[in-house]
This record gives C-alpha cells, structure tokens and sequence, in this order.
C-alpha cells in the first residue's frame, strides 16, 4: 500500500504537531512500518504498555509526517509481529518491552535484554510494583554471549566498571591479535526503573525526572517531556519561553561539543587538546551558571515555560563567552587539521558508511557523520527553530574524523544560535499556566538533543498523575552501530572510536 | 607546532585554589587519621558509576581540567580499585550494579575512604528505592562522606574529596 493511503488513515495527535496517530491491527502493524521504509522513512522509538491494557507502539517518521503507530493487543495476547526484519534497530526496543512488559515480538531476540538476573524473568515492572515476598536481589546472570571460534580467537571482557570515569556496561570483544573481530554489547547495569518511577509522580512534576533520564541532555528531555504535555491540554507558551527553551538546548549542545572534542584529543594522545577544551568548557559552564542560576540545565525547563527568565546582562554576558569560544575554537580546530598525530588517529577509525549508516538506522550526531542528513531542528521545526534557520551539518565519511568535524560545526552554529537567540528574544513573560491533563489523554514530544532526537511519549492516568512516560534516547539507534564500526579496527582504538560516538547508558538503560 | 606552544601560553596558568572542607559532609569516622598518616598528601580515587544519571560525571570530569587541577594537589584517578585509597560513587545503586559495586570495595586494599556523590548517592534522589534501584550508596557499602547536589559542582566534590581526608575540624589541609 502507498505510505499516503496510511497517512490519510491517521488522526492528527496531541503534542507535538507534526504527529499524526494511527490504531493498526497487527496486519497493518507490520505492513504500514514495511511501506514506512520502503519510502525511505526511519523507526524513532518502539515501547510497549502492559496497564490498562496492552499496547504496542512505534514512532516513524516519514519527511514531514511523524506517524505514532499503535496495536492494541487481547488481553491474554503475549505476541505481536515485530518489526526488527524491517528496521533492524528495533530488536533491542522489542528486548526491553518484553523485559518490562511481558509482550514478546515474534522475531526478536529471545535473550533479555535490560533485565539482568536481579528481578524475576515472571516480574514485568510496568505491570505494577514488586509483589511482596519477592525481592531483588545481587545476582550475577550468565548471559549467553555470542562466541567467536576459530584458531588465535579470544575474547576480552571489559565493564561493567570501567577503568576511567564512564558509565557502566560491559563490552565482550572476540578478537585476533590486536584486531577486533566482534564485539558485543551488554547494557543494562544502568537501569534504575525509570519507567515505573515515573507512574508514580503527577504529569505536572514528571519534567524533573525526564531532565535526569539521561543528565547531559537534561535540557532536550525536560523540552520533549513539556512539549508532550503542554500538546495534552493544547496550553500556548509564550514566545520568550520557546526561545529561552532553545537557548538551553543549544547551550547544552554547546557544552556537550567542548567536552568531547577535549576527550577525543586526549584519546587520540593529545593532552593539549583536553586541557584547552576543558578549560573553555568550564569558562562556558560558568556563564551558564550566571544567566541560567544552574552550571547543567537540570532544572530549567518546567511545564509552561522556563523556572527562571535570565537577565539582560547575564545574556549579554554569555554572547560574549559565546564570541570568545568560538574565537579559540576556530583556532583549535585548525591545529587539531594540522596535528599528524592526531590526523592519524581520527581518519579512517570506525568507519560507518553511509549505506551501512542508512540500513541500522545510525541517528543524530553521529548518523549526519555518515551522510543521515536528519536533524529534527530543520526537517520538523517546532518554536522558534523554524525561524532560526538552522544549518544542518553532515559528512559522509563516517570516520572518528568525520564525527569530529560534524562537531566543531555544529559548535560554531550552535554558539551563532545562541548569539541570534539572545537577539531576537521576545519580552511576553516566560511562563504560562498549564493545566493538569484529563484522565487517558496522551501526547509526545520530541527535540533534538546534542547527540540526536530525543523523544518522551506521554499518557495522563486519573487523578493528574502520569499512566505511562516513555522516554527515547537516540543511543537506543546508535549502540548496535558501535558494534558495526569497530570491527576490523584495533582495540587500542576502541576508547576513541567510542568516545567519538559518545552514547549515553543511563538514557538507554531507564 | 608554533601555533599550539602560542596557544599554551596565551592561555597561562589558570588552576583556582581548593575549597575548604567541610565537616557537615562527613557521615563516619575513624578511619580518616590512619589513612592520612599513610598517605600524606598523595591520594589515588578510583570511580564507580553505579547507576547514575551521568550528570555526576560531568562535573567529576571537571575536576581534571585545569581550572580545579586536581591531579596539581597530588590526587589522581586511578584504573583499578587495587590501586584506590578512595572511592567514589555516583547514582542510585541499580540493582544490576549492586555486585559490581561491593566487589570493586573489596578489591580494594585497607585502609578505604568511601565518598558518595550526588542527591541519588547520598538519598537515591528522584529515582529512590525499586525493584531496580537500591537507592542511596551507603545501603551498599560504608560511606564516609556524601556530598549532595545535582550533580553538586566540581568545588562541592573536591571539598567532600578533601573532607575525607582531612581531620576532623580542621578547615583544609591544603590552603
């Protein structure tokens, strides 16, 4: 069936405004998303609900049209067709609905994926809280990796404590020599019951939790998690709001760019680098503090518009620190080109190609590195970015160099954002009154956050409190693309070509 | 070459002074004298991220820039608990976590300083106690000092970091 005949199927949805809702059967389920891609779209998120009923979900997105697919299973169903033979990165979605659901996809991966050994396999945490006289427990599962045989083949553990300050997880590599012939990734540690925890707060307290899912990108997830919920009750926010929101938005992107071009110069041996952008880093860090009140954005975006309106002067003084880091950067970025050494290390580690980039899904920052030219900013502009004109930054060459570059531009454009938004800034208060949405009503809501698009999906249970809060991190995408770009690399450089992509844990595991 | 020796110098020495310490941080005792007597000045601290949001890495990361310098008053992060004086832990503990965080404690040798960092080390902040979450550090493992925040700032840390090592009383061993 043509993707239009879908389209002119579904309903326009709360939220965010390109959203379009359609309820499917399970023929159409796997039929519509097939179309989706055959039409070149892309999986955004895929989770599952368990209470008040069981329900499937996925969120394409098809040019300008963001379809929220949803299947609605019996009551005694525990299957539904997947969609990981269509977009491969759906098999870990479908692991971690299952984990948490109890609603298993037909194709997927039968091996848990975010519950390790220490709650009941017969537990399902979004059905509701532990059972009494069951408890979690330390226990270390023996997940079945996937071995690698043949002569000289070993396999290196790593994680889930790592030997540096990084999240954990734990990588199994297969390797020959120093070559790396394989690696598997098993995520989870990380997983705190987000999902329930958020069930159990009021729809209008839920953004602090959301800013906490993943905390360098605390700005783009309390963004998503308004932007659902103000869609609920149609509630307008005012103009300085939206900009104030986008203004944290890009000085979180802005922060999140210094701090990683800074560690891939260290990865790559070059300690100048570290010690010059972590010092900008922290220059910026502290003129957010002074407009913002907070050093990382972990409470500024609240239901209605913003907790605080930054002072003229206190904007006026993070454009200039804008002016200057973008002076030195531009410096930088010349003597980063011309280092051998550093050259030597970037280009041609951890290769994605752009086909490669196109067929698993590779999103954000590091997708527009292998030529995914997305960036929700430009292709599904919410207020202000459609009239800040965002230029989209992409390489096709899909290198540590490439992830690099995409970088140091989307700095520039992101401290030239921040200058442009201080200018236009409206002056119609920074606030608004949100009401608590009814009962059953939900919404979605999506940026795009430094490392790529974000994405919360809302629903309101009775008494204002939330029903059900998905969030989406673009690691979700991302994760099993790090297992495609290392191999055949060397496992010294590993740690680079990991850091190049940077993918949060914490936003993955929930 | 030219260009980055410029760069170096334009950029000058930029370190700031440590903060006090901070008695109100300290949670037990006793085994602070012992190990300051061991160690003197030199401190290694190895990092557990037990299940935290990553804020709290952010601003961990910050202390090795060159603005707090701490590699400067002689103390360093290390790559194994075997070699660790301290420890310190972010996040809730995850229950995934919760063996991997105990094993990493007795990895270490005696005397060991335990610092819990953040609202979720010191409390389990929003994310509490679950089926998922243990909470807070110290329903795990012995904790010396927590330091509260969200994440608290690199000053806050260092200060927590210094309290631990510092008797009690005494505002800082450093300035």
């Amino acid at each position: 069936m043509e993707l239009q005949t879908w389209i002119d199927r579904s309903t326009p949805s709360t939220g965010a405004s390109a959203v379009r809702r359609l309820s499917v059967d399970s023929d159409s389920w796997h039929a519509c998303a097939k179309d989706v891609a055959a039409s070149g779209g892309r999986l955004f998120a895929l989770w599952a609900a368990c209470s008040p009923r069981k329900e499937v979900h996925a969120v394409l997105i098809c040019g300008a049209v963001v379809l929220h697919l949803s299947l609605e299973l019996r009551e005694t169903a525990t299957r539904y067709p997947g969609l990981a033979g269509i977009f491969s990165a759906a098999d870990r979605m479908q692991r971690a609905a299952a984990d948490l659901c109890g609603i298993d996809a037909r194709d997927a991966d039968t091996r848990p994926w975010l519950r390790h050994a220490v709650w009941p396999a017969n537990y399902f945490p979004l059905a509701g809280e532990l059972p009494p006289g069951i408890s979690s427990r330390p226990f270390i599962d023996d997940y079945p990796f996937v071995r690698v045989a043949g002569e000289g083949v070993h396999e290196i553990a790593v994680g889930p404590v790592h030997a540096g300050i990084i999240e954990p997880g734990h990588f199994r590599f297969s390797v020959v020599g120093e070559k790396v012939l394989r690696l598997e990734e098993r995520l989870g540690y990380a997983h705190k019951g987000i999902e329930q925890r958020f069930s159990q707060l009021p729809l209008l307290e839920g953004h602090r939790l959301a800013a906490r899912i993943s905390g360098d990108s605390a700005a783009a997830y309390s963004w998503a998690y308004c932007q659902a919920l103000e869609g609920m009750v149609r509630a307008p926010i005012p103009a300085r709001a939206a900009y104030l929101r986008a203004l944290a938005l890009e000085v979180e992107r802005v922060a999140n760019h210094l701090g990683d071009l800074g560690a891939l110069g260290n990865d790559a041996g070059f300690a100048f680098g570290h010690a010059q952008f972590s010092r900008l880093k922290e220059t910026w860090l502290r003129s957010t503090e002074s407009a913002f009140g907070q050093r990382y954005l972990m409470d500024f975006i609240v239901p209605g518009g913003t907790h605080s309106d930054p002072s003229a002067g206190a904007l006026a003084g993070l454009t200039a620190c804008a002016a200057r880091i973008a002076e030195r950067a531009a410096v930088y970025h010349d003597i980063y080109s011309e280092h051998a050494g550093v050259r030597d290390r970037f280009e041609g580690a951890g290769i994605v190609t752009p086909q490669l980039a196109a067929q698993l899904g590779l999103t954000g920052l590091a997708g527009r590195a292998s030529g995914q030219a997305y960036d929700l900013r430009v292709d599904l502009p919410c207020e202000p970015y459609a009239q800040l004109a965002v230029r989209k930054m992409v390489s096709r060459e899909g290198d540590v160099a490439a992830r690099v570059a995409v970088r140091f531009d989307e700095l520039m454009e992101s401290l030239r954002l921040v200058e442009l938004i201080v200018t236009q800034l409206p002056d119609d208060g920074h606030r608004a009154f949100v009401a608590t949405p009814p009962d059953g009503c939900s919404g979605i809501g999506f940026t795009e956050g430094w490392r790529g698009p974000v994405l919360i999906a809302l629903t309101a249970a009775s008494n204002g409190r939330i029903q059900r809060c998905h969030p989406h991190d673009p690691s979700w995408q991302n994760w099993p693309v790090l297992e495609h770009a290392v191999i055949g690399n060397i496992v010294p450089d590993f740690p680079l070509i990991n850091k190049s992509f940077n993918l949060s844990y914490s936003g993955h595991d929930l | 070459m030219l260009k980055t020796l410029q760069q170096i110098c334009r950029a000058g020495i930029v370190t700031e002074s440590p903060p006090a310490t901070d008695d109100t941080l300290r949670l037990g005792d006793g085994l602070q004298d012992r190990i300051r007597a061991i160690l003197g000045r030199a401190l290694c601290i190895r990092h557990v991220d037990a299940g935290s949001c990553n804020g709290c890495e952010l601003e961990i990361h910050a202390l090795n820039n060159p603005v707090y310098n701490i590699e400067g008053h002689g103390i360093k992060f290390v790559a194994s608990p075997r070699h660790a004086d301290l420890l310190l832990v972010t996040g809730p503990v995850s229950r995934s976590m919760e063996a991997a965080l105990r094993r990493t404690y007795d990895a270490m040798p005696d005397p060991k300083l335990v610092v819990a960092i953040g609202d979720c080390g010191c409390t389990g902040g929003v994310f509490g106690e679950s089926y998922a979450s243990v909470g807070r550090v110290a329903n795990v493992i012995p904790v010396n000092v927590a330091v509260p925040g969200c994440p608290p700032s690199p000053n806050r840390i260092l200060a927590g970091i210094l309290t631990a090592i510092a008797p009690p009383g005494v505002r800082s061993p450093h300035v």
